[in-house]
């Protein structure tokens, strides 16, 4: 009667397992998304394409569309390191050959650029796609996208100047990415099933293996690396940085100067901070653009300055201060725009 | 003990900001009677009899001060509680130099100044992708869909009226970026713990378990074995995130933060939580989770948060954090009060589990102490580890050092950079020491 009752309970656990799988289990709760929906939000492209949209784009025509969208953060070349770091540059035609970049074990490259690394072709349609212009994501057809992809292979001498990048080479491509056979997933870090049992990585099992030694671990202590002198300072006032009582104080760093109370920062120059453009100009110093002194000096005599410059961060442009042009900021409100103008032709302080 | 100012007790915060000029120079010619006499003057209405009275002990006490004396203010003057004015010090704060767009940058937790395991809301690290927004929840939705039809039975739109509705579960867990300590991989290179170990935060999440959702959509688990989490902001930041963890219950849809709805900086209204496993995973602002039958290589794992190896390879789907913990009391930056008794503060935590021991060196890892470790010590999340210290006022270096439950035992610099070489950026979870120096401040060093 014992064994016959605990067959009954096992079952009755059984059940209650599988009821937990069905689906549409809470009543009530969420609805079936329309095709409409999920074509609209699932624009994810994997790495063997599922999810490419169709289309086709020249690298003349990505040429164009990167100097009018993408150069102002990365440079007319993709080179730049102003803003973000560089897209294209340090990979050689023998890295097409053997798809490994050997700047990256060799210790030549002075830095990692995008192309340096991407195993994926798919990466990078995928994220121009989903993520890109800076200020107007997700604003590019898929077109746009190829064509800009296309002008970033002919910069990295991928493909001719007269190559036109479609969903049917882009297959292609993937054969001859520098880095393609740059990546490995044997360590321990992937945190589901192993590669061994069909999943990615060793199955969970650190790289490093010290021991928690209690007494006489080692003979001497050998210091590596200390603060420099000048990090000790990069960060502020470090006093100002802990509270002024408790067990410790905060050190001194920079002296009496920084006890004054830091200067008061206007609301203009706290706008200007919060929507980027900062990045890109300084108020003494030219950056990617000109500086806001500069255009102070230029416009400060023209009755119009005003109203001309609130019309030019919108629109954004070209060809006033350089080759690089400065994205529209079409999201910014109106009165913002006058507010920045005003505090720029006033001496931004 | 330097220029560090003694307070009320034995110590007083800097007066110099109430003495005249003659009074400065009074002071530096000695006198020192005469700066005990203008900090009275300041801090109460002046009074011949006080400073009579000073001489018999502390004022602070013979002297009831202004909020003894007075009424105080009615309930509700902040609707939402604030900290207290003298509080202004322990900030979030970004690194100089470290990005140039604040939309595409970090900035740090103070944690040289925070107790026990969880983190204010309003001082969580921060890291954004391209720029953070305070989303209308009422406008938010959260789509489940396949990569493929054959992988789930039905796509599904819910609203945060319908998630909420839905069972919960509330958890402590860490979340720590994979690039936190990232700057110091190399060498020295940031003076305090807020800027070495400051992507690290630790909250109570309130959500619902990601596979019920799955589930209510007729997942295939056999086909389906990694889910793509997707963000609304403009980067709609992805990554990959394996089934497995799903399955096991771990991974929330989370809405609620420290008993709160989450902060819109940490993901306002609907964030992943996926214990264990770096930051950028926890993907903020969610919008979607797809299902699917392969790895994604999304931006955030094929081009960042990949690690490179001495040999030129880069370790992609690096994602758990390893044991890893750092004493934040004293730490880098600050400055010893005097000789004598310390409590010696810190955190532990491991992606892989609990904390099991945390040891602490005072001579540079030559012997160590076994620290009490303040409970309960909860699954994947901080754990404060406290150790007694009397500081002699000679030279010393603190280090601590993590054991997990796995029994995985936090590494030297010389095992890390052994292994990865000092080029990865990612996932630094090397031992940290602070050199102590004789005038008490304490400075940040590496010991292989």
């Amino acid at each position: 009667m014992f064994r016959f009752s605990k067959t009954i309970l096992v079952f009755a656990l059984f059940g209650a397992s599988t009821a937990a799988f069905a689906f549409d289990n809470f009543k009530g709760i969420g609805r079936q998304a329309t095709p409409a929906e999920v074509k609209a939000w699932d624009i994810d492209v994997r790495p063997d394409f599922k999810g490419l949209p169709k289309g086709s784009g020249s690298v003349d025509k990505g040429q164009e569309l990167f100097e009018e969208k993408c150069a102002s953060c990365h440079g007319t070349f993709g080179e730049s390191n102003e803003v973000f770091t560089p897209l294209v540059g340090g990979t050689t035609k023998d890295d097409m050959k053997t798809g490994r970049v050997k700047g990256l074990s060799s210790g030549e490259l002075p830095q990692r650029t995008t192309f340096t690394k991407v195993a994926t072709i798919s990466t990078v349609f995928d994220y121009i796609q989903r993520a890109m212009p800076w200020t107007a994501p997700k604003s590019l057809k898929p077109d746009d996208v190829y064509a800009i992809l296309a002008y970033m292979l002919n910069l990295s001498e991928m493909v001719p100047a007269d190559f036109v990048l479609s969903d049917k080479n882009i297959g292609d491509i993937q054969k001859i990415l520098p880095n393609r056979n740059g990546m490995t997933t044997d360590h321990g870090m992937w945190t589901g099933a192993s590669a061994a049992k069909g999943g990615i990585g060793n199955g969970g099992k650190p790289d490093t293996s010290n021991k928690a030694c209690m007494k006489n671990c080692k003979t001497e202590v050998k210091v590596a690396s200390s603060l420099p002198d000048y990090a000790r300072t990069a960060h502020g006032e470090l006093y100002d940085q802990n509270r002024p009582f408790g067990p410790v104080r905060g050190t001194k760093t920079l002296g009496g100067e920084a006890a004054a109370a830091p200067a008061a920062v206007s609301p203009a120059m706290e706008m200007a901070t919060k929507n980027g453009c900062m990045a890109c100009h300084g108020v003494n110093n030219k950056i990617v653009g000109p500086s806001y002194n500069e255009v102070l000096s230029r416009y400060k005599d023209q009755t119009d300055a005003e109203d001309r410059l609130v019309a030019k961060v919108k629109a954004g442009g070209q060809g006033v201060w350089g080759s690089i042009p400065m994205p529209p900021n079409g999201h910014l409100k109106d009165e913002d725009l006058k507010t920045l103008v005003k505090w720029i032709l006033s001496g931004a302080k | 003990m330097g220029d560090i100012v003694k307070q009320p007790g034995r110590l007083r915060p800097a007066p110099e900001n109430f003495l005249s000029e003659d009074q400065v120079k009074a002071v530096a010619t000695g006198r020192r009677d005469f700066l005990r006499k203008s900090f009275l003057a300041a801090g109460a209405a002046m009074a011949a009899p006080m400073v009579a009275r000073a001489s018999e002990g502390d004022i602070n006490i013979l002297e009831n001060p202004a909020w003894t004396t007075s009424l105080g203010l009615p309930v509700a003057t902040n609707p939402y509680g604030v900290p207290s004015k003298y509080e202004s010090q322990l900030l979030r704060r970004e690194s100089p130099g470290l990005a140039r767009v604040g939309g595409a940058s970090v900035s740090f937790a103070p944690l040289q100044g925070l107790f026990g395991i969880i983190t204010p809301s309003g001082l969580h690290f921060e890291r954004h992708h391209q720029g953070w927004h305070d989303i209308d929840p009422s406008k938010h939705r959260l789509m489940v869909n396949g990569s493929d039809d054959s992988l789930l039975k039905k796509p599904k739109v819910y609203t945060l009226d319908e998630l909420m509705r839905m069972p919960s579960a509330s958890r402590i867990h860490f979340i720590e970026c994979g690039a936190n300590t990232g700057l110091e991989w190399g060498n020295v290179a940031v003076p305090t713990v807020q800027y070495t170990h400051g992507m690290l935060s630790c909250s109570e999440f309130t959500g619902v378990p990601l596979k019920h959702l799955l589930e209510d959509c007729g997942v295939d688990y056999k086909k389906a074995r990694y889910v793509l989490a997707e963000g609304a902001d403009g980067s709609s930041m992805t990554r990959t995130i394996p089934m497995e963890m799903v399955e096991s219950g771990e991974v929330l849809v989370a809405y609620g933060q420290n008993g709160e709805m989450l902060r819109p900086e940490n993901g306002y209204p609907l964030r992943l939580v996926v214990p264990g496993v770096q930051g950028v995973s926890w993907v903020k602002w969610l919008r979607r989770i797809e299902v699917g039958d392969k790895p994604y290589a999304t931006k955030d794992e094929a081009v960042h948060y990949i690690d490179l190896m001495p040999s030129g390879l880069h370790r992609q789907y690096s994602s758990v954090q390893e044991a890893k913990s750092v004493i934040t009391t004293p730490s880098g930056g600050q400055t010893l009060l005097d000789q004598g008794f310390y409590n010696v503060s810190g955190l532990a935590w491991s992606g892989r589990g609990r904390i099991k021991q945390v040891d602490v060196s005072f001579d540079g890892g030559i012997n160590w102490k076994t620290a009490r470790l303040e409970g309960p010590i909860q699954n994947k999340a901080l754990t404060r580890f406290n150790i007694n210290w009397v500081w002699d006022g000679k030279p010393a270096i603190l280090q601590s050092r993590a054991m997990d439950e796995t029994g995985f035992v936090q590494p030297s610099y010389g095992q890390l950079r052994a292994v990865r070489g000092t080029k990865s950026i990612y996932h630094n979870n090397a031992i940290q020491s602070w050199k102590v120096i004789e005038s008490g401040e304490v400075s940040n060093v590496q010991v292989l």
